[in-house]
């Protein structure tokens, strides 16, 4: 049997060592795969902090990676359930479209950030500007999160078990966030709502999905004012 | 004194002042009855040291000319050869800028890719993602990376031949933008996922970097996601063109782009558009001499944009040490914004045509800067497309005459010792020598 051949039946995970190989290496590996790979399962080991691990993955392949990681892990994901048995740096699953990114540990800045789809899962705390510019990505924080997350989130969904920084949902659109906890603060143009039962539905969904131990009736949901949708100066002092 | 007391007694004509001119009364009084500052799209209409203040010296017993007609003056470019592995080549160095499909009809962004594949060369998104309109029509595009990310998607990402990471424009550098309300129709909020009709804020920083450092990682990623293969350009607004020129350059930029406070904006703040950011004039130099410093002039391509209108200007620009330049409000003029055709409608919305720069409310009479389909339809993309081909082959023919005459053989073959100013302020700012004298402000070591 060829070499080739035993690579594409193989069904035993695929171990990348990244001080053993660079991550250029990596980056080929994942993007070459074809939806219909029996290479569906993946094992990174020592990250190290490297930045742009797994980025841009568009197949339904599980890749777990052993460690830390930093700036951007995940970026992009289309499809991937990509799993950090670590901490993440910034802008973890960032524009992620679809697929699932579950942080083990805590995750930096912008966790999320302008993603248009997908689950991310952080077991931890995410730091500041948690879900801006979320698109509609689902984002479960089972910690807190930092100051201005969900700045100027669009669409999709934040559940924080824990507490927020200052400034939560500032500029708003149509965002969700669910928050179990005390927001330090509420951000320019967000506000509480009263929680329907077509919420409730999506919170407990997602709370079962990121396997996060949470009542519902221990959240409440913020979302926007819409005070800001048209300019008008009676709000300059907003913007 | 009152002067009108006797029937002898000469009257003095009525006397504005030079700094309550017309133009501030109007605004103070606009302001006052309305509260709220004035929204325009375009770039500064101030009168500004500018190219117009350079001339060529053209050849005399020391040099000789090229034969006009006969002899070759090479046009083309090639940007993105430092780290990309596909690199973009373009037979003409005058591209188009960025310009979204929202702030622009979708006819509009059709005729701006297809007059550019027409002569040859690259058109750019904007804000607001890539229509497959857009791609189809463009031989050659790059896709703006935007603080927003308004439809950014993997896809697209790929889909693309460069990638522009949008730091800043020239008539807005540090500022976001907000696309009103008329221009968010259904497909527009679609593509931004946004709710239909409303005001739509676009930020000024990126959501998931910050500084140079974190670009350098940024871009790490977005190479990592392109395999290495999309030059990517970092555009800037000039202010400080050159630390920001060596900081892009930092950190890990193929092409930076250098937009001039000419350089035009779907819609901001007129205090903004008139009084942040340099002439175009002011910053080519130091961002060349950042890239000469760094040893990487030519290597990392420069384009330069903000103003440009003739193949005079073009010439100039790369005479300065730019590789390429890119035209935005130009190209718009070409495939018809403010023709005379629309003149009784400009007049019906309080302009005239060549005035007319309310391009944020979405009432363009061209059908250019509009989503209102009735408007749009009146643009025909093929003939607006062949309008803006013509145009960028006259840029292009007149700076191989200027070329030809200074006897340089490429455009990129231009340079500084071709050129003279005509004033001292466009002097110092050039650092082109006052016309007559081997002089310019600030010039050390004579």
């Amino acid at each position: 049997m060829s070499s080739a051949l035993k690579e594409m039946t193989r069904s035993e995970p695929v171990t990348f060592d990244l001080t053993a190989e660079p991550l250029r290496n990596l980056s080929i590996a994942l993007h070459a795969l074809i939806p219909q790979t029996n290479q569906t399962s993946w094992q990174i080991l020592n990250p190290r902090g490297q930045h742009a691990l797994a980025v841009g993955v568009t197949v339904p392949v599980t890749i777990q990676i052993d460690g830390h990681v930093g700036y951007y892990c995940a970026g992009m994901n289309d499809g991937a359930v990509i799993t950090i048995e670590g901490n993440a740096g910034p802008g973890v699953a960032e524009n992620m479209m679809s697929g699932i990114v579950h942080v083990k540990g805590d995750a930096s800045q912008a966790a999320g950030a302008t993603a248009h789809g997908g689950l991310l899962i952080i077991d931890g705390n995410a730091s500041a500007r948690c879900g801006i510019s979320m698109k509609g990505i689902d984002i479960v924080v089972k910690g807190s999160v930092g100051h201005m997350s969900a700045f100027m989130a669009q669409s999709g969904n934040l559940v924080i078990l824990g507490d927020t920084g200052e400034a939560l949902g500032d500029s708003l659109y149509e965002a969700r966030i669910f928050c179990a906890g005390t927001p330090a603060s509420l951000g320019a143009d967000c506000e509480e709502k009263p929680m329907t039962p077509n919420d409730k539905v999506i919170l407990v969904d997602l709370l079962q999905r990121a396997g996060a131990q949470a009542e519902a009736d221990d959240f409440k949901l913020y979302g926007s004012a819409r005070t800001l949708y048209h300019f008008h100066v009676d709000n300059a002092g907003a913007y | 004194m009152n002067d009108s007391s006797g029937p002898h007694i000469p009257r003095t004509p009525p006397r504005k002042s030079a700094t309550f001119d017309e133009y501030s009364i109007a605004e103070i009084q606009r302001a006052a009855a309305t509260g709220i500052y004035d929204i325009r799209g375009g770039g500064t209409k101030r009168k500004l040291p500018h190219f117009d203040d350079l001339l060529f010296l053209g050849a005399s017993v020391s040099r000789y000319p090229l034969e006009g007609y006969r002899e070759r003056c090479g046009t083309d470019v090639v940007l993105g050869t430092r780290f990309a592995s596909k690199p973009i080549r373009l037979k003409i160095p005058v591209t188009i800028a960025g310009m979204s499909f929202g702030a622009l009809s979708g006819q509009a962004k059709e005729a701006l890719g297809r007059g550019a594949t027409l002569a040859g060369t690259s058109t750019t998104t904007g804000d607001g993602g890539m229509t497959p309109e857009e791609r189809g029509h463009s031989h050659t595009l790059i896709y703006q990376y935007l603080p927003s990310r308004y439809g950014m998607n993997l896809t697209d990402l790929r889909k693309a031949d460069a990638i522009e990471v949008v730091i800043g424009q020239g008539a807005k550098p540090g500022g976001g933008g907000m696309l009103l309300g008329q221009k968010i129709s259904p497909r527009v909020a679609q593509m931004r996922n946004l709710p239909e009709g409303i005001d739509q804020r676009s930020a000024c920083r990126h959501p998931d970097w910050t500084g140079p450092d974190d670009l350098e990682i940024k871009i790490l990623e977005l190479r990592e996601l392109t395999n290495w293969e999309k030059p990517i350009y970092i555009k800037v607004g000039a202010s400080r063109p050159y630390y920001d020129t060596a900081l892009a350059v930092k950190a890990g930029a193929d092409v930076v782009v250098l937009d001039g406070m000419q350089g035009g904006t779907a819609a901001t703040q007129e205090v903004f558009i008139e009084h942040v950011g340099l002439p175009i004039l002011a910053a080519i130099r130091p961002a060349v001499k950042a890239l000469q410093d760094l040893g990487l002039h030519r290597k990392v391509q420069l384009i330069v944009s903000g103003g440009i209108r003739s193949g005079a200007d073009v010439a100039k620009a790369l005479a300065l040490g730019a590789d390429a330049v890119a035209i935005g409000t130009a190209a718009l003029i070409a495939i018809g914004d403010n023709a005379p055709e629309w003149e009784s409608e400009y007049q019906k919305l309080g302009t005239t045509a060549g005035s007319y720069d309310d391009w944020h409310e979405g009432r363009d009479p061209a059908g250019i800067t509009t989503q209102d389909p009735v408007l749009a339809a009146r643009l025909d993309p093929v003939k607006a497309g062949r309008r803006l081909a013509n145009y960028l082959s006259v840029l292009t023919l007149e700076a191989q005459a200027i070329a030809r005459a200074c006897g340089k053989s490429h455009l990129h073959n231009l340079e500084p010792e071709d050129l003279v100013a005509l004033t001292i302020e466009a002097a110092a700012m050039a650092q082109i020598p006052l016309a007559g004298t081997d002089w310019y402000p600030g010039k050390t070591g004579i």
